[in-house]
């Protein structure tokens, strides 16, 4: 038990730590949202293009969502760092972790809205045109409104997975809660550090977690 | 062009980091079939606790699933890897990375099988017992059959996703496909094996992605 004390909840290290896994935190937040924002709504753009049946560009939106659910974040991160510098194109650890988390929510998110949209009832969408909507309002105002409420427990979930992913930019050095921590860790010979990265972590999830859990009890609640 | 293809798709790098690709693919095989019927077991096993409403247990199943759904893996990877020998608690690197993906996995496959069984009414299960059947027989012949049915495109999706968390077991050395495509980079100074690596995951997963997008919709149209 003392030992448990003395590595994991050490507190003379724990202040010595605890500014650099701030500011590790700080990053953590800023990849977050930026993902969040970027990922999402590009992933709802391209299922509204999508659901304007162009066939060439159905074929990219259809191949880019199935590429980027099925290579992993970390294999994406490790070919835009390593990869692409050899056609001359680099990005810094921080944009290449973002264009990778924001890529890989866009494909699940889009995979999502796209469902949404297939489940809204085709009756709809001619009651809606015959109206005299036209297919850019009936989409705005009948489709997507029920098809965005309808995916939202999916795409909260999903998107709180994949947020969860930021502690994959430590990879690439970027100084983010894991990475911080994991410096802290070698340099003072104890791994309290990582007891607080693990806290901040759990701070900042947990909260989205129960959010989500909520969610789907109100939507199931409201079936 | 020509810079890409030597860059990316170099047939002579390819044959020359083929056996480092075939033994990180064997890793990935072997963490695969290691991680995956673990999670699903412990994944059930919570789920069929949760079943027995005994009120205290489920706050603290709750509490489990909702802890490691918010709990990034990676972190709790290095924290496996490097907090527990501290306490002189030494796994193998297979058996840690085994167990990280396992507690991790189950949170997830423990909820969907959570609401795969709440999904089926209570009543099913009286009346399998009613005709006879002793509970665990209820449970396996009754309701789980008829739950697991309701939950597949989540259990598809979670499967997915265990297989490409295998690759995180790169950021902790061990040579499972990802690392072992960064090592032949290395010895090659090119792109080329990481592409390879890449292009594996996809062949490897693609199927899957289809089949849990297709099983997705058609819960959504259901509903």
């Amino acid at each position: 038990m003392d030992n448990v004390y003395r590595y994991f909840f050490n507190v003379e290290v724990m202040r010595q730590s605890l500014p650099f896994v701030l500011n590790g935190l700080l990053v953590t937040i800023g990849i977050a949202l930026l993902t969040i924002v970027i990922g999402l709504s590009l992933g709802l753009a391209l299922a509204v293009i999508r659901a304007f049946q162009i066939r060439v560009l159905n074929v990219f939106i259809v191949a880019f969502c199935d590429v980027f659910r099925a290579i992993p974040a970390l294999v994406i991160l490790m070919l835009v760092y390593f990869a692409l510098p050899s056609v001359g194109i680099s990005f810094s650890p921080f944009v290449s972790t973002l264009l990778t988390l924001s890529l890989v929510l866009a494909a699940f998110s889009l995979e999502i809205f796209w469902a949404g949209i297939t489940a809204v009832n085709p009756g709809q969408w001619e009651a809606a045109r015959s109206t005299g909507l036209s297919f850019a309002q009936t989409l705005r105002y009948v489709v997507l409104a029920q098809a965005v409420r309808m995916v939202i427990p999916p795409l909260t979930n999903r998107t709180i997975a994949i947020t969860k992913y930021t502690a994959i930019a430590s990879v690439v050095s970027v100084p983010e809660i894991l990475n911080q921590a994991s410096m802290q860790q070698a340099q003072l010979a104890n791994p309290t550090p990582l007891t607080l990265a693990a806290i901040l972590y759990i701070l900042m999830f947990l909260p989205m977690v129960v959010f989500s859990r909520y969610l789907e009890r109100r939507h199931s609640r409201g079936r | 062009m020509d810079q890409i293809i030597s860059s990316y798709f170099n047939l002579d790098v390819l044959r020359q980091s083929l056996p480092y690709l075939q033994h990180g693919l064997i890793l990935t095989f072997w963490l695969t079939l290691a991680i995956v019927p673990l999670a699903m077991l412990a994944g059930l096993v919570v789920a069929m606790l949760f079943d027995l409403r005994v009120r205290l247990l489920n706050y603290a199943l709750i509490f489990y699933i909702d802890l490691f759904r918010a709990f990034p893996p990676l972190v709790l990877i290095i924290f496996i890897f490097f907090g527990l020998p501290f306490l002189g608690i030494r796994f193998s690197e297979f058996t840690s990375f085994v167990l990280a993906s396992t507690l991790n996995g189950a949170a997830y496959f423990g909820e969907i099988f959570r609401a795969g069984i709440a999904s089926i009414p209570r009543g099913q299960y009286e009346a399998a017992i009613s005709t006879g059947l002793r509970p665990v027989q209820a449970m396996a012949y009754v309701v789980l059959p008829q739950a697991v049915r309701n939950v597949l495109a989540p259990l598809t999706g979670n499967v997915i996703e265990l297989v490409k968390a295998t690759s995180l077991a790169s950021v902790v050395a061990m040579p499972e496909l990802l690392r072992s495509a960064r090592i032949a980079q290395g010895a090659t100074y090119n792109a080329t094996p990481l592409v390879a690596a890449a292009l594996i995951y996809l062949v490897l997963l693609w199927p899957s992605v289809r089949l849990a997008s297709r099983l997705e919709r058609r819960a959504l149209a259901k509903r």
